[in-house]
């Protein structure tokens, strides 16, 4: 009888924990790494597709279908202009391959917002339990994000304590539907309806005090890609928004 | 009863979980950036987003790919740090200490012309200054939550673009190793007091993929001279200050400017943009390697591809070996 009280009492606790560990935490507070601030673009990769429009029918390295290279071949960028849809290559799948900078703050407790200055596009990741808004797509679609947590942060350890100490370790994923059809390279390679982009941010420190934050994206897209699109990104911390330079779409520049 | 109690003693406690993630695997490159520098290989001369020193483009100027058929350069493999420039797909796996289990170094093999990176996990500090420079540099690593970044140094000198942009024995790589699900992706930073103003970072990306063959080993290389040489036995093929006839390759194909296609650091930030709208003039048409995706369509459009620019006049570029 007393064995069996006790057994009561410990399932009873245990079954209490998670609402005893249950302290809700907003995404701000709980964040595993800290993005806000500058990020400029460091374009070591894919130049001549990024830094410039590269020419009509150039579309090396993205594995699209012959019904993209078909719709692509009919890119008229003075016709995205006249039609007022010069924001087309600066959707959430491309918005981050611009040469640009990057400003990342906190919209409210759970809400991250990172606007670009080329193309002036605003993206906002949303945690914990959000319902998209619905209507019409966007540019830059409904973004669901959650932080990733490394496992040796887990706990209350000595190993713990050491990753703590060290500014604290984690990822960010970032998973985008509901995205306005549009272009992943300025030259027309379009993405469709159905494209999900999905993100992973990680955030670097190097021993002389540079920070780099590294986007690992995944674009898929049944319409319009054979495969899905793999591209990794990255980005060096500023000390300020010294450089900072809003400038609109452009379909033709 | 002890179970139980053993079972809530835990919960309440939160034990530590592993220190790390697992790396190894069979990793499918993904050729979705910079396609045709990994694959059919950069123009001759061309060295944007690259932040080179003058040093550095001078001696790439100079650089002739027949260098690469005397015997005794026939054999030289790739630095390490061509893990992250280089085309392959990679294989990862842990050596352990036989009794404790305990990882003291992860492996990544690549492709048969380049050495096995070790990444020792142990401690262990790196060799004196004057220590030989082995193929695969020496490279220590630490876990910094799921990630593993590791710094290797006693690299040889070789290169950073397959054009001839060197790379000096003095470089060092730090890179940081990520994995999200079947997803790898590795930023590597090379710093070189020779030859670059500042690192030079790329990222690059694979997916796990156990049907992906990856050597583990490099394999056994005999030089051999197949075809006898016209300038004599002894020559260096190299090309001399001012005399190199490739550098307004990209500025006839692409329509760069030739000052851009120089390089330096200037080129990898987004302000250059700016400096390039007055200049810019976007080709009409693409001519040049157009449509090289990788994917089921991959060999009959590189072959459309090399179609295109041959019958576009004024231009007479050497052929590299993908129309056959």
């Amino acid at each position: 009888m007393r064995y069996a009280k006790i057994r009561l009492l410990i399932v009873a606790g245990v079954l209490a924990l998670p609402a005893l560990q249950a302290q809700p935490k907003s995404a701000k507070a709980s964040a595993a790494i800290d993005l806000s601030g500058y990020w400029v673009s460091v374009v070591t990769e894919d130049w001549r597709w990024r830094m410039i429009t590269p020419a009509k029918g150039d579309y090396a390295s993205i594995p699209i279908t012959p019904g993209a290279k078909k719709l692509a071949d009919t890119w008229d960028p003075a016709k995205d202009e006249a039609a007022g849809e010069q924001c087309r290559s600066y959707g959430a799948p491309a918005i981050m391959r611009v040469p640009g900078r990057f400003h990342i703050t906190w919209q409210d407790d759970n809400t991250l917002k990172v606007e670009s200055d080329y193309g002036m596009q605003t993206r906002l990741f949303h945690f914990g339990i959000w319902t998209a808004p619905g209507g019409a797509p966007g540019w830059q679609g409904d973004s669901a994000a959650r932080w990733e947590i490394p496992r040796n942060r887990v706990g209350t350890g000595s190993v713990a304590r050491e990753v703590e100490a060290q500014g604290g370790f984690g990822s960010l994923t970032v998973e985008t539907t509901h995205i306005r059809p549009g272009y992943l390279r300025k030259n027309g390679v379009p993405y469709g309806s159905k494209a999900k982009l999905t993100e992973y941010w990680d955030l670097n420190r190097e021993t002389n005090g540079d920070q780099w934050l590294v986007i690992t994206t995944l674009v898929d897209d049944p319409e319009y890609l054979q495969e899905q699109w793999v591209t990794a990104l990255h980005f060096k911390k500023e000390a300020n928004g010294a450089k900072w330079d809003p400038t609109p779409c452009s379909s033709k520049w | 009863m002890k179970v139980s109690i053993a079972f809530a003693m835990a919960l309440l406690i939160g034990v530590p979980a592993f220190a790390e993630i697992d790396l190894s695997g069979n990793w499918s490159t993904r050729q979705h950036q910079d396609w045709q520098d990994r694959n059919p290989g950069p123009e001759a001369v061309d060295y944007i987003g690259l932040p080179i020193n003058d040093e550095a483009r001078a001696r790439a100027l100079s650089y002739s790919a027949s260098l690469l058929s005397l015997p005794e350069r026939q054999c030289l493999f790739y630095p390490p740090q061509y893990v992250v420039i280089g085309p392959q797909s990679i294989k990862m796996w842990a050596e352990t200490e036989p009794v404790t289990g305990k990882t003291i170094a992860w492996k990544i093999s690549a492709a048969p012309d380049r050495d096995v990176i070790t990444i020792w996990m142990d401690g262990r500090p790196h060799p004196a200054k004057n220590a030989p420079h082995p193929y695969a540099g020496f490279t220590t690593g630490v876990w910094q939550g799921d990630v593993l970044t590791a710094y290797t140094t006693h690299i040889k000198a070789g290169y950073i673009r397959r054009n001839g942009v060197p790379s000096s024995d003095q470089a060092t790589v730090t890179e940081h190793i990520m994995r999200h699900g079947d997803t790898l992706t590795i930023t590597a930073l090379i710093d070189d007091p020779v030859y670059l103003t500042e690192p030079f970072v790329l990222s690059r990306s694979w997916k796990l993929d156990p049907k992906v063959q990856i050597p583990p080993t490099p394999e056994p290389c005999s030089p051999a001279a197949e075809v006898a040489r016209l300038d004599g036995t002894g020559a260096v093929p190299h090309i001399l200050p001012g005399a190199n006839s490739f550098v307004n390759e990209v500025t006839k194909i692409f329509h760069i400017p030739q000052e851009t296609v120089m390089g330096g650091a200037e080129t990898m930030y987004p302000e250059y943009r700016k400096k390039l709208q007055a200049t810019y003039v976007r080709p009409e048409k693409c001519i040049r390697y157009c449509c090289g995706w990788e994917g089921r369509d991959a060999v009959d459009t590189l072959k459309d591809c090399i179609g295109d620019y041959r019958q576009t006049p004024g231009l007479s570029l050497p052929s590299q070996g993908l129309d056959k």
